[in-house]
């Protein structure tokens, strides 16, 4: 067994020039075929409406050179990383260390989150955009609820924070109710949509269900654009109350928190306050998903994600804990939608399209499926790395996606590579990724 | 139906499109006594066991369960996950399916999930941590340290299931199954794959469960270890009953030795032999 593996590996490596060249020729000449009609000829009209074109072979050489070098290296990059065999191979010191490091990595970036409106007071940009990540990290926690344990692949998930956060924004626009009455309404009503939804795709599998989920996250988008009379359409809904600190509004009039605790008011308050307030979600989200990987539901979701028919061999209620999975998914995303309409304190469908959808996903499969430390560096790594980019300006998407191509080779199975058991009788030992399954729907 | 008699199966029939997988079966599993299915490659007898656990809904006949207290259930009428969960039949699978990235004692808690999820109150009580359910966890913990032991699988108990040795993984199996603590477990074939003397202990494991009370339907090829433990040997061929009775019956048997390989009978004899 570990004779064979080592031969393949063996003749993977000698492969060496020629099969590099092969593979490089090959993506050359697919790229040729492709560009040679968007690149090499240009056509546009002309004065009197005639068709006129001119040719750039020279670009087209060019950019199918760049193709053939790019391959080269990628595929040199790849035997020179491992791929995926790469985990096997660092040594055991190695990893020990990394165990170690991710045993004090997580207390230790609480600390430095906790302390962030701290260091960072007089910079409202960085704030923002801690306010954002942690945001992000918060979807994130709650997507891996249903993607990460339960294995249901959901492209549609920002249906339930659009849901959360119209809920929030129309209750509190039309009734006047409070952020904190609204808070656990918008997330009842998301977990409710959840259950709608959940109820007739549910007996679908894998790429079904990816494609039902994805088109109900278009169909609430669109409802929420066509139905005017509630919702405001593409205008959406304006001048959403921000929220107050328990009743106590935090602005600068006479009976505002500044002058009650009687220091000199600032807009930074606000911003602070909000900053702890998605803080104090995003960990009770993940507070109350630690607990329920513990609780025999959660147990029951992953063992969902590993085998469905062995789960209803056992007398587990496939479809009511698949629905669990959604509900509990859904009502997350429906607390950080209020969250994000009390911020923005203005919403529209625009916020709302499906890349959001995909970059959450892409942020718990990038985390490592199911992991809670891995999916909150990951959104550090895709919100922060996105803003770190900000000075390629149009380069931004291509150096990002370059970013996380490499990401993916170095570590297929996302950042954190492993699973830890929710019960041990000695010790708990962390799970490869290699032996935990996805899930299929 | 007679107060022995907890599984009696009555002309089941199951059809795929124009395949005729089972005909006209009947038979009975006598209460605490082990039953082996036997026959040849493609018999049926995987069919006959999805259509008890209600992965097949069967095409014609009927299954009846008795339990001790004598409630009686029709399992053609029950579907899916409710066989497991209300009428307490157990299975495992031909291809093992273990939860390969969570240990193997965590395999053994998720097999009592729903004496958990009551426990639990449905997760609501669980999650704001009252302590009966923190009790009702050590007891499953504790169930599952048991299994552990009689499989010889203690020391593996933080490992991922999928890590452990085929051999193991068979056994594993079988402990998941018996944890949701079932009157009729199911198992086909239990001992593919295993060694001798993995077989040996796995015909022990299987005897000293039959001794504890429950019943066992069992799905085997290798016949050392059907002929060494069974009570009554029901065999199938091409859908339909052949010949049964007790091992030396059915060893004797002209018809299954024809059936079991092919018409060579000379060789069908020594395999029979085997058994002894
Ligand atoms: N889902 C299905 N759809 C169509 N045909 C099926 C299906 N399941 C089983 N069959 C057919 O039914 C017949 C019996 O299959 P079954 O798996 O029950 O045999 P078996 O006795 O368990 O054989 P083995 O000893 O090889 O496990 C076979 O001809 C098989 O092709
Ligand atoms: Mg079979």
């Amino acid at each position: 067994m570990t004779a064979t593996s080592h031969e393949t590996t063996k003749t993977r490596r000698s492969a060496g020039i020629p099969f590099l060249l092969k593979t490089a020729f090959i993506n050359a000449v697919i790229a040729l075929v492709l560009f040679s009609l968007m690149i090499g000829i240009r056509t546009e009209a002309g004065s009197d409406g005639q068709l006129t074109y001119w040719t750039r072979f020279g670009d087209l050489a060019s950019l199918v050179a760049a193709v053939f070098g790019g391959s080269i290296v990628i595929e040199l990059l790849r035997q020179w990383i491992g791929a995926t065999g790469a985990e096997k191979l660092v040594p055991a010191s190695v990893q020990n260390g990394v165990s170690f490091i991710g045993r004090y990595l997580a207390p230790a970036l609480l600390i430095f989150t906790l302390l962030v409106p701290v260091i960072f007071y007089n910079q409202r940009y960085i704030l923002d955009l801690a306010i954002l990540v942690l945001t992000y990290v918060m979807l994130g926690w709650g997507l891996n609820v249903v993607v990460g344990l339960a294995g249901l692949l959901d492209l549609g998930y920002v249906a339930f924070y659009a849901v959360g956060a119209y809920s929030y924004g129309l209750l509190a626009t039309n009734f006047g109710w409070s952020f904190w009455v609204c808070l656990p309404l918008a997330g009842i009503l998301a977990a409710f949509w959840g259950v709608l939804l959940g109820f007739p795709v549910l007996r679908l599998r894998g790429d079904y269900l990816a494609i039902v989920t994805l088109a109900f996250g278009e169909i609430i988008r669109l409802v929420i654009i066509n139905w005017q009379d509630l919702t405001g359409g593409p205008n959406g809904v304006s001048g959403i109350p921000r929220p107050s600190f328990f009743g106590i509004p935090i602005d600068n009039s006479d009976d505002g928190l500044a002058a009650k605790l009687g220091i000199e008011y600032s807009p930074t308050h606000r911003i602070v306050f909000l900053f702890y307030l998605i803080l104090a979600l995003a960990l009770l989200t993940n507070w109350v998903t630690i607990r329920l990987r513990r609780l025999p539901i959660g147990r029951a979701w992953e063992a969902l994600r590993e085998d469905e028919v062995a789960c209803r061999a056992l007398g587990i209620n496939t479809t009511t804990t698949k629905l669990t999975a959604f509900a509990t998914g859904a009502m997350f995303g429906g607390f950080a939608g209020a969250f994000f309409a009390t911020r923005q304190g203005f919403i529209s469908p625009e916020s709302f399209t499906f890349q959001e959808s995909a970059l959450v996903l892409a942020i718990v499969v990038l985390g490592g499926m199911g992991s809670q430390l891995g999916v909150a560096l990951a959104a550090l790594a895709m919100i922060g790395g996105f803003e770190l980019f900000r000075s390629l300006e149009t380069y931004r998407m291509l150096v990002f996606g370059m970013a996380m191509v490499l990401i993916m080779i170095w570590r297929p199975r996302g950042l954190i590579g492993h699973r830890a058991p929710t019960v041990y009788l000695t010790k708990a030992q962390a799970i490869s990724s290699d032996l935990v399954k996805e899930g299929h729907g | 139906m007679s107060e022995e008699t907890i599984l009696s199966v009555d002309r089941l029939t199951m059809r795929f499109g124009g395949i005729v997988a089972v005909q006209d079966l009947s038979f009975a599993a006598e209460r605490k006594k082990i039953t082996a299915l036997i026959g040849p490659n493609g018999a049926g007898k995987t069919t006959v066991f999805n259509c008890i656990t209600g992965f097949y809904k069967p095409t014609g006949g009927a299954i009846r369960l008795s339990h001790d207290d004598g409630r009686q259930i029709a399992l053609e009428r029950l579907n899916d996950f409710r066989i497991a969960k209300l009428a307490k039949v157990a299975r495992t699978f031909q291809n093992i399916r273990l939860f390969p990235g969570m240990t193997a004692l965590e395999n053994l808690m998720v097999a009592q999930h729903n004496a958990l999820m009551r426990a639990s109150g449905f997760t609501l009580l669980g999650l704001i941590g009252v302590p009966t359910y923190g009790e009702a966890e050590k007891r499953a913990i504790a169930l599952a340290t048991d299994w552990l032991r009689r499989i010889k699988l203690l020391d593996r108990a933080d490992d991922a299931a999928g890590n452990l040795a085929y051999g193991d993984q068979r056994r594993l199996e079988i402990a998941r199954a018996m944890c949701t603590e079932p009157a009729l477990l199911c198992l086909d074939e239990p001992a593919a794959g295993l060694n001798a003397r993995e077989s040996a202990a796995l015909s022990e494991l299987l005897l000293s469960i039959r001794s504890d009370g429950t019943s066992i339907l069992l799905i085997e090829h290798d016949m050392s270890v059907v002929m060494e433990i069974s009570d009554h040997i029901v065999v199938m061929d091409h859908g339909v009953k052949i010949a049964q009775g007790t091992p030396q019956e059915v060893r004797d048997d002209a018809k299954v030795i024809a059936a079991y390989l092919g018409t060579d009978e000379e060789e069908a004899a020594a395999v029979m032999e085997g058994g002894t």
